[in-house]
Formats: structure tokens, sequence, C-alpha cells
């Protein structure tokens, strides 16, 4: 059999193609952007990106009553925004297989907060599978659309970041189609309301049998040990255990909800002590504790915050110290992320820095401008919370409020929020930094884009129209590399009367078009340089200080913005090379 | 370290440096060199936020049966620096006894912290070395820059990695051959065959010792 080193996203989109799964879809979030990436690669499969996971959940309810084998996918926060359909999906029930991958991110790696999922598909009362590993998070999933075809349910796996973003060794099979599955009209479980109380029952009737069904599946399995010590883990946090605990009896659970209440009593009634090892919440430990298990330890000993790893565990079983970072004499300083070489957003946040206005930010590489050396962004909540923030900001008596949001950002929850502020009286200025491409996820086309997931062409979304169709009667268009452009077109849109909007243009340096083009890097001329230090004011991470004391650019860093140009008094910055060059 | 496996001994590895650097290249041609020996093989990787020039760490684990994606503090058989820095960030990764910290005498300076330039730790291998560390200082960057591209430092640090691991040399140059594309292919493998050289230097490794040892 074929093995191939995976990461475990790449592992579930092999997974899904594997299991015969035909529509795909869910919006970006790391960590589990990799899956529809991956996915999208295999053309029996129709995979999207959609504006946000809330339409991603319902194309995903549509397709699976309509007998497609279904994957949808996002990062833990993101079923907060799917969290509607969510709860109601499960009273109808599904026809062919439904699969969410929820990718929760403990350690906020890339994240706003820890969410551990699981409480969501308990109020969902939707079962949850939890894979270890990469070969696992493969084979999952055709175990998780059985399990939701046999029952009628849609089902969620969790992943968590280690696993997402961890590669192994997985064995590959081949396709196989699912058995076609036709739409039947049927309104009293789809379409009335009212006889969702007729479904109510039913739930519960289902949740009883998948917890039977839990007793007895194969990947909730016991690894015998012992003698006294016995370990119930779940996820990636079973590999931990393994390599922390060899010895020690192992109740291994690969579905997380519902538990096997017997299999778990029957576990621990083998052990003088249990430990529970979970990732995020005490999810199964509660369980464990309503089940009047009393010789249990979770998290008193292992912590709720943050990821475990095998460290972690043998530190908190008093098994060997773990070496801290080597501070003393030196001090080691932080490295947090910065804007890429070329970053159109510079300009912007060098702006509103001047201006001193009250900025209110949203969730995208931007975020860092609330880091020096701009500091200015000056809150972040969840996505397309920008607009909304800053009216009620405003209302509460700031002046001149800013809101600024990325395209992708807007498009997935932006556009209700200014249409609500136009409609509410604002007069609030909104920023959309438009690059064209999902960027901190790693640049993932959207509605506003003009692509599709799979690089097509596709229909491209006029943010200026859907502005001023929102009301807005001022919008302007700038080139986000034209410093003095993106001031005037912000102290304009200040001195408005009304809402305002300023759409800076300027694709990501991160696109292969951008990326892989031709251009003319610029060059520090040390005869007409004066050593005034304003380019380094620019904070460009190819502008280095070399031995001279002069400022110098890393030919093949630079991307030719000529914003270091434009700051130059001097103008001893320009394009210098003999021939263009191309970027590879 | 050895040159052969023994059993059920599993290898440790850490790589850090800047994102940008390469620092995931480097790290998967070394996992994908170890699948191609027949090793048990993990990695982990960083995607998002933190890739956009903040710090970043790889960690790459191969043997018989490797259970645990993620290497513990103080089990590292090697420290793969591509920044100095970095290196020193993930320094307590290595093992007292045992380990060794490669480290690019290369500095970068974080751009989104206050007073970076005058505060960036300098000294920092002889520091690692006043702690017990092994340390191997290498300049990979300017041997780089000297074959045509400074950006492939990632692999004069794997070339150096590659004398001190249980891999066949054909293991890495296949590897090479397979991860790297063909306008890159040979400039790249000069680069491997520098940072090789390079870690060959006995006097150097002589030097890695530490102070108090």
């Amino acid at each position: 059999m074929k093995r191939e080193l995976l990461l475990g996203n790449q592992a579930i989109a092999r997974g899904a193609w594997e299991a015969g799964v035909q529509f795909a879809a869910g919006y970006p979030g790391t960590p589990s952007t990799e899956i529809l990436e991956t996915l999208s690669r295999y053309p029996e499969v129709h995979s999207q990106w959609s504006a946000n996971e809330k339409v991603a959940f319902e194309e995903g309810m549509g397709a699976a009553i309509g007998g497609l084998r279904t994957m949808i996918t996002m990062k833990h926060v993101g079923l907060n925004v799917a969290a509607d359909p969510f709860m109601v999906f499960p009273y109808a029930g599904t026809n062919a297989g439904f699969l969410l991958i929820s990718a929760d991110d403990p350690g906020m790696h890339s994240s706003q907060n820890e969410q551990d999922n699981r409480y969501l598909a308990r109020m969902a009362k939707v079962p949850v599978i939890e894979p270890s590993d990469a070969q696992e998070c493969k084979d999952f999933v055709r175990l998780a659309l059985e399990l939701s075809e046999s029952f009628g349910t849609p089902v969620m796996m969790r992943t968590t970041t280690r696993l997402a973003h961890h590669k192994g060794l997985v064995s590959l099979g081949e396709r196989r189609e699912a058995d076609p599955k036709p739409f039947e009209r049927d309104p009293r479980r789809f379409a009335v309301p009212i006889y969702r109380r007729l479904l109510r029952p039913q739930v519960e009737a289902r949740l009883e049998r998948l917890q039977q069904h839990a007793e007895t599946v194969s990947v909730n399995r016991i690894e015998p040990g012992g003698p006294k010590v016995g370990v119930v883990t779940s996820g990636i946090s079973y590999q931990y255990v393994k390599e922390v605990l060899p010895e020690a009896g192992v109740l291994r659970l690969g579905m997380t909800y519902p538990l096997p209440a017997n299999l778990l009593r029957d576990f621990c009634s083998r052990y003088e002590l249990v430990y529970v090892v979970e990732e995020g919440e005490a999810f199964i430990e509660e369980f464990m504790r309503t089940l009047g298990i009393t010789n249990l330890q979770g998290k008193e000993r292992f912590g709720v915050i943050g990821e475990y790893s095998p460290g972690r565990l043998a530190g908190a079983l008093g098994l060997e110290e773990v070496p801290q970072p080597l501070n003393g004499e030196i001090k080691i300083m932080p490295r947090p992320p910065m804007f890429c070489v070329g970053c159109g957003h510079r300009t912007v946040f060098s702006a509103l820095r001047q201006l001193k206005v009250t900025v209110a930010g949203d969730i995208g590489c931007y975020t860092m401008g609330a880091l020096p050396p701009y500091e200015a962004s000056h809150t972040t909540f969840s996505m397309g919370a920008s607009i909304g923030t800053a009216f009620g900001l405003e209302r509460a008596g700031q002046e001149r409020v800013v809101a600024i949001i990325g395209d992708s950002t807007f498009v997935h929850a932006g556009i209700p929020a200014l249409i609500d502020a136009v409609y509410n009286g604002s007069h609030l200025t909104l920023v959309i930094l438009d690059n064209s491409t999902t960027g901190m996820t790693g640049g993932q086309p959207h509605p506003a884009s003009g692509k599709s997931l799979t690089g097509a062409e596709a229909p491209k979304l006029n943010l200026l129209a859907m502005c001023e169709a929102a009301g807005v009667r001022q919008v302007q268009l700038v080139d986000t590399w034209d410093r003095k452009g993106v001031m005037g077109a912000l102290r304009t849109a200040l001195a408005h009367p009304g809402p305002s909007v300023v759409i800076a243009q300027g694709q990501c340096q991160q696109l292969p078009e951008m990326k892989h083009r031709e251009l003319v890097p610029f060059y520090v001329d040390e005869g007409l340089c004066t050593q005034c230090e304003a380019c380094f004011k620019v904070w460009c991470p190819a502008i280095l200080r070399n031995e001279r004391n002069f400022p110098e650019i890393v030919p093949a860093q630079c991307t030719a913005c000529t914003v270091c140009a434009q700051v130059c008094p001097t103008e001893a910055i320009y394009p210098f090379a003999r021939e263009p060059l191309l970027r590879t | 370290m050895a040159s052969t496996v023994s059993d059920g001994k599993v290898f440790n590895l850490l790589f850090a440096g800047v994102g940008g650097q390469g620092v995931l290249l480097g790290a998967e041609i070394t996992a994908l060199a170890a699948v191609s020996e027949g090793y048990d093989v993990k990695q982990t990787e960083v995607h998002g936020v933190s890739q956009r020039g903040g710090s970043v760490e790889t960690h790459v684990r191969f043997g018989a049966r490797v259970w645990s994606p993620v290497v513990t503090p103080g089990k590292a058989d090697l420290v793969v620096g591509l920044e100095v820095l970095e290196a020193l960030r993930f320094a307590h990764f290595a093992s007292l006894r045992e380990g060794l910290i490669l480290v690019n005498q290369h500095e970068i300076i974080p751009g989104s912290v206050k007073n970076a330039e005058q505060d960036y730790p300098h000294g920092s291998v002889e520091f690692m070395r006043s702690r017990g560390y092994r340390v191997l200082p290498l300049e990979a960057s300017r041997l780089a820059r000297d074959l045509g591209d400074a950006r492939m430092a990632n692999v004069v640090m794997i070339g150096a990695a590659s004398i001190l691991l249980p891999l066949t040399h054909d293991a890495w140059l296949e590897t090479l051959h397979r991860r790297i594309p063909e306008r890159f292919r040979q400039s790249n493998l000069e680069a491997f065959a520098a940072g090789r050289e390079a870690a060959c230097d006995v006097e150097a490794l002589r030097a890695s010792r530490p102070e108090r040892s």
C-alpha cells in the first residue's frame, strides 16, 4: 500500500475523496484551511470557498438532503457564525452523509480566543469524533460519513492545531463512490417549523442510540496496561500519553459525544487512579464526574489553558523537570509577526497613526496594525466586528472613528454591519483594505477577488457599488501604495459629514501573480543619501542597515512598491538593475 | 550522535527561524529523507499569522515508532537555528549532554518590537555555551549569498545537519532532487554541499563544546 507523509488536514481531504464526498465547502481559517485547498485538486469533488461559514453550512445542508456526500470545513470560531443552522439541522437530520470539520486552536496560534467546540456539538446534539493522528484524520472521514448515514445525523469531527498541522505517514486507498440518495419532499421533516415538536423526541431517541453505539464503536478502545494508573484521552493528546506514560492502561476515545457511560465506568473500575487528558475544556472529565466516578484527575492537574505537549504532561505528572527558555544575562525579545515586504497595509496604518483617530480593527493580517510601530488599531473582536464596534464607539462619544476591514472579511460579515451603520445614522469612516485575497490564511480567493477555489475566473463582487448601494454617498478608491493619495482620501473621508468609505486597493504580495513577476528592485544611492532615517520609518523588512550605517535594500526581497522612495527627501532611492529581475 | 539508529531511539530535531526563511522547507526535506530511509516520521508545521515575519519553529521526529509530533524541551538531538535570536529562543529544546545547536550567524532585527535595534541580543552563542550547550555557529547566509542567493541558507543548514544525522548522503540528495524545482536544483545542491563541508570542519566541532565541560 502506498504511504505518504501528509498533514492532518491533507489527510482529511484525502479521506473525503476516498469516501466519495461529492460536495465540500467552507471559509478559510487557521487551522482548517488546507483541507479544501487539498480537496480542490480532486476533480470528482465540487469544492468551493463560500462567503462565510453560515452560508457554507447551509449549502452543505442542501447538498446533503439532496443526496450528496458532504463535508464542510471551518475553524472553531467559524462554527459560531454557522451556529444557527448547526443547531437546527439535527432535527430534520440528513439524507446523505454530512460531516462538519471544526478545527479548534488551543494556544491561540492564529485565533482571537480558545473555544472547545465539543460543547457546541453537545448543544446541537450532534455526535463528535476526534482522530489522533494523520492516518486517523483520513480514516475517520469515512467512519463519520457512515455514522452520519446510518443514524441520519450530521457528524462533527473536532481537530486541534497540532493534529491539523502535523505530518505523519498515511496509507492511501482508492475512491469509492457513495450510493445515490435522491431528495424527497417531506414538509414535516424539512419545511414546517411547527412539526419540529414532533421531531424533538426523535432527536433524543437518536442520541440514546448513538450513546449505545459509542459503547462498542471500534474507535473507542481500551489498550491494557497498568497496574495502578489508567488514562482516558482523545485527539492528539493520545500521542502525548503514549510518549510520556508508555506503560499505562489507556482508554482512547475516538468518539467523544455522546460518551460511552458503561465503557468509562468499566475502565475506571480497573485502576486506582485515572487521568483524563484532553485538549481544551473538561468535556470528557465533566461527564465522568456526572457518572459518579471519583478516582480521576484531569484539568486540576493538566490545566485548561493552551496546548498540551509531552513536556507539559511530564511536568504536570512530576516525572521530570522540563527546561525553560534561557533567560538571564541575555533577554530573549519577542518576535511577533509583521507586515510583509511591500504590504499595502503599511501606508494606511502609517496615515491612521498620524491622524490619531480611534480605529476599530477586524480579523486579518491588519490586526498587526495594533502592534508597534503603528499602534493604530484599537479593537479586535470577531469577523466583521470593526464596523459595529466603530458605530458603538461613535455613539459613546469618540470623535472621528474609523473602522478597518479586509475585503474578504467585509464580504464575510461586514456588509450587514455597514448597511446597519448607514441605516442608523452613523458618520463613521470605513477603510476596506482590498488586497484581492484572504491574506492571513495564505491567500484564498473570495467573492470580491474574481477567482474561485480552483483558480477559475468567477463573477467579481463590486465593492464600490456594494457600499453605494448600502447608502454611502462618499466612496473613494485609492492606490494603497500611494502614501499621499491614501492620506488625502482619509482626510477627505473624515471631513465628510455622513458615512464614508475608502477602498485602498493593492494586491497581496503573497499572491502568485505578485510573487512571480518581473520587476526592477529599488536601490539606495549612498551618494545622495543623507542618512536621515526616513526610509527606516517605513518599517520594511527588506531595508537593512549596512556596515557603513546606510540603508540598503535587499534586491531579492524588494517588491518595488515605491513607498520608501516616496518618503526619501533627497530622491536617493530609485529603481536600479541592469535588467529586470524575474522574481522566483 | 551515532551514525546509526539504535533500536527504539527516536531522533528529535527542531528547526527555528524567522517566517520567510524557509524553516518549513528545511524541516520537510529532512522529514522526507527520513521517510525514504524507512523510518516512521512525524513533523509539526506552523501556518497562519506566524508566518508573517514572526518566530517560526518546526519539529521533526523519526525512528522505528514515533508517537508525539512535538519535541520535548531538553530532548532535541539537534536544534537548527536559521537566525541567532531564534536559535537562542529554542536553545532549551536541545539535550544538554548529547544535543547540538547549529546556528546560522545571521541576525534579523524584529520589526514590530520597540527599540529592537538597540536591544537585540548579541553574543548569544557564548551565552548558550556558558549554559552548557554545545553550539556550532555557521556562516550559512554568507555561504548561500556567495553561491548566488542568501535565501538558500536553510539548505546550507540542512547540509550541515546531514553529517550529524543517521541518514545516507544518497537519501538527502534524492530528496533534494525530488523536492527542489529544477531551475533552483543545481544551486541548492551546491548550498547543501557547502553546509556539509562547513560542518565537517573538525576545528569548528571542537570549538562547539561548552566552556564548562
